[in-house]
């Protein structure tokens, strides 16, 4: 028994219900309690899908309990299959329907229906969602693209390909596709079909059909993978086209795959590196970021801030167990402690003690930064209303290196804008009420004019004692500093020398503070 | 009423006294999901599901995906070990209150609910809480009930928690005045408004349940008058009844009629004078008026078909209907006791058509056929219905809004009225 408060995966019948919303023709009839019903809205709210999931639950009842919660089934699943008219259906239980034990594939298999019907076993009090979809979609290839007899045949390298993972609730999984889609074509490989996300069971059947497939979710779209490697020989790629570096060498593994000649291969460059190179991007130089989400996007994420933003990783986890290895693997490469746990308050304490300047993770951690007040980004699911954004916007390929430049840096700069108000905040010039400072910068009238308009804002101006002196020598210095920074270098250096007890400011005093406050 | 004879259960006799029942999928959430109000409610109280990853889940996707603080909810989740008898679970929910109570040392009451999978289990949650209140008591004392799907839906929730809640109220002294318990949880901006009319009608003393801390609990006996706040408490009712209270029939106060209907029955009950009823309730009334009668314009004609949600929905349906001169196509509710929304009823045409419980596909069918001009109806519906061309308001807005109450009947009228302004001002088509 665990305590929970937030979860980062709903229960694997949640998964099953993403594979079923992705595809075409295909019906989930899922044995549940009415209240399961809650998951719609994942779809109909957060995805802002304009149908119901193509899911049917029976809504057993306390009192239907030991009499007929198998008839109910029965009657949903003869009842949906009639309405719906799915060219198959998909049938498994949720976690209470788990424990009644019903077996609803022998039921729907007693029903003699005329589609096929595809038993699922999630076993909801061992796994979670993505263990659910990736065994769901699974189970659907072994169905429709059965193994053929013996053993596979080798492929030769050839130009078709599938694309396997992308489904409904994934993060960014809509607009990745497009821009993968383009990658790929853009090489001269055919793409034969794209699963589970928009593909019928037909398509399934065609799966087969392709010379090599590329995995762009292996937490969805793995064990297929593997097996259709192991029944009917199609290898695979497995690099996740995120961030320039991954883009390149996602596009070298496919023309391989494909057998492709190297000069053939067109430049595919997003902006990411100029950008990064540039001396605007100079400030990014040693970051401490913090990366915490699915194992695809974490490791993802980890390469892109280290070789492509010079960032400095103080944090690396992933709340995908099964993945745990290759982000230790990570972990490893970048020196920190791999951070592999579904408990949201063991990854708080672990992003406070890394004191992180940029949090990269779910809609989670994003809650945890803005508590602790650190600019972040989301870099994975579970998702949220927002990461359905009406523009395009990938993460992969070309287009998702240039998002996530623009998306990692940005809350960045609003820290930067932040930070440097808060050095300001003391000054004249950031005072509403004062003048324009080019007016009365310098004169002493001026001065104690805005001392009192400060302190009618009742601004919390620090204590200056009145004894305070500037030398002369260091009052010209202050001059030299250019007038918009001049009130902060004034402010900043009595409020050191006040509380180191000085009395007189002198030109030492002056670099003292500087040097006291640059850090 | 009006429904096209070729499609099931459509019989013009679904009223009331005989509402449509069809067994099919319910499209509602499970009483768990009370807690989300509830926990804000009452400060002090901290709501321990025993239960799955789904119900986790549920309540993470209905609380509107993570919230900033953290809730006074969680889970304890069962797993495989509890399952398999390898961990003794009474055992594994002592450590996960352990846990719990050196995280939170704030918390006063601590409530165990039970979940479809705990039931299913039969986990007994009185024995747990008992064990817990040896342990940990009196310092934070326990209750436990259901929010499970196989026992409740939605609002029953909060009526399993009063109900847990009033079994342990403090009997009131043999020669006690008489004394008014308010039950069923009202914004904190309502409950006051109400508590300023009550006192200035001079009655009392009152009570609103749940309370704010779970210390402050009222006095129940037979000089207990119980007014309902909210159409679904039933449980609790009758707890309360049980223990001697008498039940103070009304409509809901929602809208000027509903509120002064409602006011009306428990200055009644406690002997006020008409004429000074009349002079306190009359601002208000004249205020609510004028606030309704803004969105009359918009809302008059309108044909409005309800799917089950909340069991609010009769209360709404009339308000509509009386106030604002819609048509009431369907009201759908999960579950209807009857003789707590009779008042509702006798305001509303004798031929509304009514169904209990649902086939959430047959209704839809229902629905289509009707072509209603508003659809209130839950989150897993609204966006399909509106991609069909149908405006919906959802349902759940009404719950976790504050409309009861005269100074709130212009918002509530204005909560059906913002599906249709919206349409009015988008010049763009999906
Ligand atoms: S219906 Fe039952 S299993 Fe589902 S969330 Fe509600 S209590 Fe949990
Ligand atoms: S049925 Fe009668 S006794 Fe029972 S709760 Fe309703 S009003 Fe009270």
């Amino acid at each position: 028994m665990q305590l929970t408060v937030w979860t980062y995966e709903g229960p694997p019948h949640v998964g099953a219900m993403r594979i079923a919303a992705s595809m075409r023709g295909v019906h989930f009839v899922l044995h549940a309690p009415q209240g399961d019903t809650y998951a719609d809205l994942l779809f109909t709210m957060i995805e802002r899908r304009s149908t119901r999931p193509p899911v049917t639950y029976t809504t057993f009842q306390a009192r239907d309990l030991g009499s007929d919660t198998a008839e109910i089934f029965k009657t949903a699943c003869r009842e949906a299959v009639e309405r719906f008219r799915p060219d198959a259906v998909l049938v498994g239980a949720s976690c209470t329907a788990e424990l009644i034990q019903d077996n609803p594939g022998g039921l729907a298999a007693a029903l003699n229906l005329d589609i096929p019907v595809v038993n699922l076993e999630l076993p909801s009090y061992q796994k979670k969602e993505n263990w659910g979809a990736a065994e769901t979609f699974y189970r659907l290839v072994r169905a429709f693209a059965p193994a053929p007899v013996g053993v596979a045949a080798a492929r030769t390298p050839g130009r078709v390909c599938n694309i396997l993972g992308p489904a409904s609730l994934g993060f960014r999984h809509r607009d990745d596709i497009v821009e993968v889609r383009k990658l790929v074509e853009s090489l001269g490989v055919t793409i034969n079909v794209v699963a589970p996300l928009g593909a019928s069971v037909a398509d399934l059947a065609r799966l087969p059909e392709a010379d090599f497939n590329i995995v762009l979710y292996p937490e969805i779209g793995g064990v297929t993978a593997d097996w259709l490697k192991r029944n009917h020989g199609q290898p695979f790629v497995a690099i996740q086209p995120i961030g320039a570096l991954a883009t390149e060498a996602f596009v070298e593994a496919v023309a391989k795959a494909a057998g492709i000649k190297a000069q053939d291969i067109p430049e595919t460059r997003s902006r990411l590196p100029w950008y990064s190179r540039s001396v605007d991007s100079t400030y990014l130089t040693g970051k401490r970021v913090f990366i915490f989400g699915d194992a695809t996007h974490a490791v993802a994420a980890a390469h892109i801030a280290a070789k492509e933003l010079g960032f400095t990783v103080c944090g690396l986890g992933t709340y995908s167990r099964e993945f745990a290895r290759e982000v230790r693997a990570a972990a490893a490469e970048y020196g920190v402690e791999p951070l592999i746990s579904d408990d949201h308050l063991a990854v708080e304490d672990a992003i406070i003690s890394a004191q992180p300047e940029l949090v990269l993770g779910t809609q989670m951690e994003r809650h945890v930064a803005k508590r602790l007040r650190i600019p972040c980004a989301v870099i994975s699911s579970p998702v949220h209303v927002q990461d359905f954004p009406a523009r395009y916007s990938p993460q992969m390929g070309v287009e998702g290196a240039n998002v996530i430049f623009d998306s990692w840096v940005h809350p960045l700069m609003m820290g930067l804008e932040e930070h440097l108000l808060h050095m300001f905040r003391d000054d004249f010039e950031f005072n509403d009420t004062a003048q324009p400072s080019h007016l009365s910068q310098g004169a002493p009238a001026a001065a104690s004019a805005q001392e009192e308009h400060a302190a009618a804002a009742g601004s919390p101006l620090i204590e200056v004692p009145a004894t305070l002196q500037w030398a002369d020598e260091a009052e010209r210095e202050l001059k030299k500093i250019p007038f918009f920074v001049r009130g902060k270098a004034r402010r900043n250096t009595e409020r050191f020398a006040s509380e180191n007890g000085l009395r007189t400011i002198t030109l030492e005093t002056l670099y003292d503070a500087k040097a006291h406050f640059s850090r | 009423m009006n429904a096209p004879a070729n499609l099931p259960g459509t019989a013009a006799d679904c009223g009331p006294a005989q509402p449509l029942r069809q067994r099919g999928q319910h499209e509602v959430f499970c009483g768990l999901t009370s807690i989300i109000w509830l926990h804000r409610k009452m400060q002090d109280a901290f709501f321990l599901v025993v239960g799955s990853r789904t119900c986790a889940h549920l309540m993470q996707s209905a609380a509107g995906v993570m919230i900033f603080a953290e809730p006074r909810f969680a889970t304890a989740v069962i797993d495989e070990r509890d399952l398999a008898g390898m961990a003794d679970v009474h055992e594994e929910l002592d450590k996960v209150v352990a846990k719990l109570l050196s995280r939170r040392p704030d918390i006063r009451l601590l409530v165990l609910v039970g979940s479809c999978p705990s039931e299913v289990i039969k986990l007994d949650l009185a024995k747990a809480a008992e064990r817990q209140g040896a342990l940990h008591g009196p310092a934070v004392r326990f209750l436990h009930y259901s929010g499970s799907g196989i026992e409740t839906t939605f609002t029953q929730g909060e009526d399993n928690f009063l109900a847990a809640l009033v079994e342990n109220l403090p009997a009131e002294p043999a020669d006690a005045k008489p004394s008014l318990i308010i039950a069923g949880a009202l914004a904190d901006v309502v409950e006051d408004q109400f508590r300023r009319i009550f006192e200035a009608l001079g009655l009392g003393p009152i009570s609103f349940l749940p309370p704010r801390s779970s210390t402050a609990l009222p006095h129940v006996g037979p000089n207990t008058r119980l007014l309902l706040a909210q159409p679904f408490l039933g449980e609790m009712a009758k707890t309360l009844e049980r223990r001697g209270a008498r039940h103070l029939m009304a409509p809901f106060p929602l809208g000027e009629e509903g509120t002064t209907a409602w006011l009306k029955a428990a200055a009644d009950a406690f002997g006020i004078e008409p004429g000074r009823f009349a002079a306190i309730t009359g601002p208000g009334r004249a205020r609510a008026k004028l606030a309704v009668e803004k969105s009359r314009p918009t809302l008059e004609g309108k044909r409005i078909f309800f799917f089950p949600d909340s069991q609010l929905e009769p209360a709404m349906a009339r308000f509509l209907h009386r106030e604002l001169g819609c048509d009431i196509v369907e009201i759908g509710t999960p579950f209807l006791h009857r003789h707590h929304l009779a008042g509702e009823f006798e305001l509303l045409p004798d031929n509304v058509f009514v169904s209990e419980g649902q086939d959430v596909d047959r209704q839809l069918d229902r629905c289509r056929a009707q072509k209603p001009d508003l659809v209130v109806c839950g989150m897993g519906l609204a966006n399909p219905l509106e991609a069909e061309g149908i405006a919906t308001k959802w349902s759940i807005e009404l719950v976790f809004t504050p409309v009861q109450g005269y100074e709130q009947a212009g918002d509530l009228a204005e909560l059906f009225v913002r599906p249709f302004a919206r349409r009015e001002r988008l010049k763009v088509s999906a």
